[in-house]
């Protein structure tokens, strides 16, 4: 078994760049956590991550949007963001293109994903890494799941690609840590910033730690109509959450989960038992 | 209209340095930049004088929008304000799935 550790965390990034406009108590608070998150990655001594993020038009346009991406590459860059709005300064992350062919091959064998050479990190991977490796010395594999530019990949097909990336970390032997970045509900980057909708995150986060396949995968509880309408465009990015579930196969445990307005989201950070 | 030519402007504007000077130097080069970009006038005008509030109403894509703001010198506060004054001036947002849910005069996060 080589999937060493899975967890999802949320990636907005006023986590760093507003954190001073936060209320200290709170922001430390759920620094702190996102911090033993990190510790707790490390722990299991990953050889690399994979980070399964919903990127922001950082990459991938609508002028040739993979559903799936995978990234293919011995280093990257990031942030693509201004430095000072997003409080992460420049810096080169290393890869592992070897790795990344190979994780590719397998998931092929029943995902069709794209691959990239080339990469640029925004928020949604370099605001987790800032609290997972600070260093930024691991190795990263960096994964996309659009869940920005509609038709978006359906719920089932996320789960397949966890399910595909969970065979993929089986048939290698580095150690592999898996992280899913996203969500839950949110109304990003519009007036609405920092509204968020406390029951509907609860319930779906209770089913996410059952890791209860049917419930989340529930077109009668998440089509993308419920979902925008229920929990926002960011809703959208429940589907890096689905694959992290369906990888892991395990249960999962909540490090934090409280909506911090400034920030934009429910801010949370959980991990999952591999099983 | 051509949201896709404006939003395809601003997925450029965000990656590469190079689309970013020729747009901060402004007249013809800002001109020429602008003229690959298959827009109508109201959309060319909106990115030429930096007006976030109508782009917003016009649809662009809130995680583009967002870094249109700093490199304007635009904080996070004026940002938000700026789109909903977009709202008050032009109307509901038109278009894509960033459509403001909230009064224009709420601040969720108290900014």
């Amino acid at each position: 078994m080589s999937l060493v550790f899975a967890g999802v965390c949320s990636h907005a990034p006023g986590i760093t760049g507003r954190a001073h406009l936060a209320e200290p108590a709170v922001k430390d608070e759920f620094h702190a956590q996102f911090h033993r998150f990190g510790e707790a990655m490390r722990a299991t001594k990953p050889d690399a991550v994979i980070v399964i993020a919903a990127e922001h038009f950082a990459n991938f346009f609508m002028n040739n949007m993979p559903a799936y991406a995978i990234g293919m590459a011995d280093s990257y860059e990031g942030p693509i963001e201004d430095p000072k709005w997003l409080g992460i300064e420049k810096t080169r992350v290393p890869g592992d293109a070897a790795l990344s062919q190979r994780l590719i091959r397998e998931v092929m064998q029943t995902v069709d994903v794209a691959y990239a050479e080339e990469w640029k990190f925004d928020h949604g991977i370099m605001v987790p890494l800032n609290f997972l490796t600070p260093r930024f010395d691991t190795k990263v594999i960096p994964v996309n799941i659009n869940c920005q530019g509609p038709p978006l990949t359906p719920l089932h097909r996320a789960w397949a690609f966890g399910e595909a990336l969970r065979r993929a970390c089986d048939k290698a032997p580095e150690r592999i840590a898996l992280v899913g970045t996203g969500g839950i509900s949110h109304w990003p980057a519009t007036p609405d910033s920092g509204k968020v909708n406390a029951e509907w995150d609860a319930e779906f986060m209770r089913r996410w730690c059952a890791n209860d396949r049917e419930a989340l995968l529930s077109q009668d509880n998440y089509n993308d109509e419920a979902t925008y309408r229920e929990a926002g465009q960011g809703g959208f990015e429940i589907r890096t959450f689905l694959s992290v579930a369906a990888a892991a196969r395990g249960k999962g445990e909540i490090f934090h989960m409280k909506a911090i307005p400034i920030f934009a989201v429910t801010c949370t950070a959980a991990v999952m038992s591999v099983a | 209209m051509s949201l896709y030519a404006m939003q395809k402007f601003l997925f450029a504007l965000n990656r590469e340095a190079e689309v970013q000077r020729r747009y901060a130097e402004g007249g013809e080069v800002r001109a020429a930049l602008l003229a690959d970009y298959d827009l109508d006038d109201e959309e060319r005008e909106a990115i030429d004088i930096g007006d976030i509030g109508k782009l917003y109403v016009l649809g662009c894509n809130g995680q583009l929008l967002m870094h249109f703001a700093p490199l304007l010198g635009i904080a996070w506060a004026d940002y938000l304000e700026a789109m909903r004054e977009g709202v008050r001036k032009y109307g509901p947002v038109r278009a894509g799935i960033y459509a403001m849910t909230t009064g224009t005069n709420e601040k969720v996060a108290g900014v």
